[in-house]
């Protein structure tokens, strides 16, 4: 059975799509096919036709958009009035929607700085398993009222509630952008860059590194006149060299992409501590097709591998985005409270279990 | 949601339960715990129990939940909402002496407090290493993390760096349940659902966090700290939209007005520029190298915007002064007075102007004194409302105003608080934010952590039975006579 998808345009249709059926999901732009991959049971609400910008306030670091809205057309809204998200949204350019984004929990390399997604959304208005359409959280930079659903939603992989708009805060973009190639031998001597680099005076914008390769790359953002003076000094400690704007713009896209990780294969995202990294890369490099990312100066690391590779033995816990293997990998710790909360947001299961 | 039991006989037990002494139940002790910030109520709770490890107060809360008994964590009861006002005939849990700071890792940034650590000490820990802990309410201190964690503790740094919640990485608590859970972790990137981010913010609803996991930031190497004087309000206010504007993103944005510049001056001596009815304190923080850069751009903004004068702290100590005159302002202003309510609505930062404006015009109306002391980078007001609560009608008519000021915020569009949550204080203005679909959300969720409702009761949601809009005069608590207002 393939079930007809479901494009409402409006919050309120959205809210009408849930209720036509017994089980429903909600999907994005497909650009991370594992978290929707469900029994064909659930109807597929599409959130393509639920897009565009509702409201953008520059003076007020705030806009709210509809959750279907690609990422690409509010980085491009944004960047018109020099603004952007600082934690760089992955798969923009692969057509990911701001909704798929925040029910994927997915952040980019500029994370490090001011933190992640979870860190720059303010409010929600979601549809819950009942399809009441709620908006909680706040419209303003700051709101302490009411408890924080908005985070909440955040990895939560759609399965409390169908996303339909969504406020974010941003910030000024930095005037210019220096990246730098720092020379790393082996995992060891990774670790003592991400480490040193992460909590010197510099503020790196971002800090990752790629699973093989013998370096650390190192972004930094500010105005020119004081971006040559700081990357004379960085350079100066850690030996490298600087990236062209070019090449620097398309090895970012490369992590933002994925494009280091084959189509075919399997990727996954895993949440690490730096000094699990050496272990992480050794793990990577042992799987079959095994290659690999490290971002936010080592907390999060990315693996692809082909088939056969047993991701779920992972020692981090961690979740699958691409390929068939199981959804939830590693250690996994759900509360005895879960299945409460499920039911608070959705009490008959329209939307799909963590579990499914 | 009252003790089955006979009150002796719960007191007895639940002494039992920890070592001798550690159980208060006689009226004087008690006294120093009937109120917290807001003064205005107070409630005489059972017994006041005062663990010293997680594993005690896993056993006092999975008693309370045995006996279907309310219980209200405490930390150092600073709330300005009433959120640590204890349940009246419930249990008090003092958090305080659970004050370790469990771990601290430089190499990774973090460290692992209990929640009675006071929010200063991690950054005075983490100090030696180049470290801060960046959430800075004025009270910090003397706050504790726990109730940091539980109301989403802002401060003067939130433009740039969030407020608590977005620090906390990952904290083991006990639920309302008895449930022990540890949610996030040593990692700054979480996988499923952010359990740590529904956590924080409760406001005490959910159980009692029992150990923290808190990131902690390079200490930025320089800071340009300027504190300017204008004549008008207004004139500070189209200050602040300039350096928005202009593509800056200043640690902190903080606006005073006349009367709290008063107060202040007279509390730590601070000196302000003469006839201003408004300071602006900006501060740029950074590398030395992008601070020389945008210093030049602040401080041409700062000439352009009329100001009456213009003052760069030089050195360290000068900026001290200047944080110290404005941290102190709350308290300050608080000894110009008998008694004071403090708001903490958000507006749209552009329509600071305005709100101050429609502010300044009902104080004049009502015959009510008010200063504002505010985070003008997030439109986070906190009017400081001044009365004397033995003249009559002086709380009605404070109360008033306040009232007024929430629902002007909630019509801008924002928020009924920033930082200092619900609580006690503003659980009626609770509806003019969100629908009864979304209080009744929220009261499942409240629910599924709490299905006894016995962690924290009667804070953050409206009174059962009481009508849905704010009233005035006496709290529906107050009527049925369990709290209490001196
Ligand atoms: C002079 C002054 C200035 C202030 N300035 C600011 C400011 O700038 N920004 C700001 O945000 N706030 C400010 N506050 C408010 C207050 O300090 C904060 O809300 C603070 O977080 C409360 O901490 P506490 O330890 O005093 O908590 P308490 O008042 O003891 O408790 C607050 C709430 O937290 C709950 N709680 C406490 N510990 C735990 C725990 N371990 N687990 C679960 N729940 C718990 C309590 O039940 C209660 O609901 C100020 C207060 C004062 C008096």
């Amino acid at each position: 059975m393939s079930a007809a998808l479901i494009t409402p345009a409006t919050p309120e249709q959205l809210a009408d799509a849930v209720r036509s059926a017994p089980r429903v999901v909600v999907v994005g732009a497909g650009t991370k096919p594992r978290l929707a991959q469900v029994a064909d049971t659930f109807a597929r609400i599409s959130t393509a036709k639920l897009r565009g910008i509702v409201e953008y306030e520059p003076s007020e670091f705030t806009f709210t958009a509809l959750a279907g809205t690609p990422l690409r057309e509010i980085a491009a809204a944004l960047a018109d009035k020099g603004q952007y998200l600082p934690f760089e949204p992955m798969l923009a350019g692969a057509g990911a929607t701001l909704g798929g984004t925040v029910a994927a929990g997915l952040s980019g390399p500029g994370r490090f700085r001011f933190g992640g997604l979870r860190d720059f959304i303010l409010g929600v208005r979601f549809v819950d398993g009942e399809g009441r359409l709620l908006r909680l959280g706040g419209k303003v930079v700051k709101n302490a009222a009411g408890f924080d659903v908005p985070k909440f939603l955040v990895g939560g992989l759609g399965r409390f509630g169908g996303l339909a708009e969504i406020t974010f805060k941003v910030f000024p973009r930095p005037t210019a952008l220096r990246t730098l190639r720092i020379d790393a031998a082996d995992d060891a001597a990774k670790l003592r860059i991400l480490t040193a680099a992460g909590g010197a005076r510099w503020e790196l914008d971002a800090l990752d590194t790629v699973v093989g390769q013998p370096a650390v790359l190192a972004r930094i953002g500010g105005p020119p006149a004081a971006l040559d003076a700081l990357c004379a000094e960085i350079l100066g400690r850690f030996p490298g060299r600087a990236l062209a704007d070019d090449a620097a713009a398309e090895v970012w896209r490369g992590a933002t992409e994925f494009a280091w990780a084959p189509a075919a294969g399997a990727l996954a995202k895993f949440a690490l501590t730096p000094a699990q990294t050496p272990e992480f890369s050794a793990w990577v490099r042992s799987l079959p097709g095994g290659c690999g990312w490290i971002g936010a100066g080592g907390n999060v690391g990315y693996a692809s591998a082909g088939a056969g590779a047993n991701l779920s033995a992972a020692p981090w816990p961690g979740v699958t985005l691409r390929g068939h293997g199981p959804l939830w990998l590693g250690p996994q710790r759900t509360p005895a409270i879960a299945g409460a909360v499920k039911h608070a947001l959705d009490p008959q299961g329209r939307f799909p279990a963590l579990n499914d | 949601m009252t003790a089955s039991a006979p009150a002796p006989d719960v007191v007895r037990r639940l002494t039992a339960l920890l070592p001798a002494g550690r159980v208060l139940a006689d009226a004087a002790p008690l006294a120093a715990y009937e109120s917290d910030g807001l003064t205005a109520f107070q409630a005489k709770p059972l017994a006041v129990a005062m663990p010293e490890t997680q594993d005690e107060v896993v056993a006092i809360v999975r008693f309370c939940h045995a006996e279907k008994l309310p219980f209200v964590a405490r930390g150092s009861g600073t709330s300005l909402s009433g959120g640590s006002l204890p349940f009246a005939g419930g249990i008090v849990i003092a958090l305080n002496r659970l004050n370790k700071i469990v771990r601290l890792d430089p190499a990774q940034r973090i460290a692992v407090v209990e929640p009675g650590v006071i929010n200063l000490a991690v950054t005075a820990a983490a100090q030696p290493h180049g470290l801060h802990y960046a959430p800075d309410p004025s009270s910090q201190s003397i706050c504790t993390i726990g109730g940091n964690v539980a109301f989403n503790a802002g401060g003067a740094h939130c433009l740039k760096y969030g407020m608590t919640s977005n620090h906390v990485l990952g904290l083991k608590a006990v639920l309302a349940t008895g449930e022990v859970v540890e949610f996030g972790g040593a990692s700054r990137e979480q996988i499923g659902p952010d359990w740590t981010g529904l956590f924080v913010g409760n406001e005490g609803l959910f159980g009692v966090a029992l150990e923290i996991t808190v990131q902690l930031l390079p200490r930025a190497e320089v800071f340009h700290t300027v504190l300017a004087g204008y004549r008008t309000l207004e004139e500070a206010g189209e200050a602040v939209s300039a350096v928005i504007a202009s593509g800056l993103l200043p640690g902190a944005i903080e606006i005073m007005d006349a009367l709290a510049l008063e107060a202040a001056s007279a509390a730590v001596h601070a000196d302000y520029p003469p006839a201003c009815e408004a300071v602006l304190i900006v501060e740029l923080e950074g590398p030395r190298e992008v601070v020389a850069v945008d210093r030049v751009r602040l401080d041409a903004i700062l000439a352009a915007s009329k100001p009456v004068e213009v003052r760069p702290a030089r050195d360290a100590a000068e900026r001290l002064a200047i944080w110290k005159g404005r941290k102190s302002a709350f308290s300050a202003v608080g000894r110009l007075s008998p008694d004071f309510i403090v708001q903490d609505g958000v507006v749209p930062r552009r329509r600071l102007g305005e709100a101050l404006r429609k502010i300044a015009g009902w104080s004049r109306e009502l015959g009510v004194r008010c200063a504002n002391v505010f985070h003008a980078g997030d439109g986070n007001l906190h009017p400081l409302i001044l009365y004397d609560g033995r003249e009559a009608g002086a709380l009605e008519r404070a109360e008033e105003f306040a009232g007024k000021i929430l629902r002007m915020c909630v019509e801008m569009g924002g928020s009924i608080t920033g930082e200092h949550g619900v609580g006690m204080e503003k659980r009626d203005y609770l509806p003019d934010m969100f629908n009864a679909e979304e209080l009744a959300c929220l009261k499942r969720l409240r629910a599924a952590f709490d299905p006894h409702g016995i962690a924290n009761p009667g804070k953050m949601f409206p009174a059962e039975g009481a009508p849905a809009l704010a009233q005035h005069g006496l709290h529906p608590l107050e009527k049925a006579g369990v709290i209490s207002r001196e």
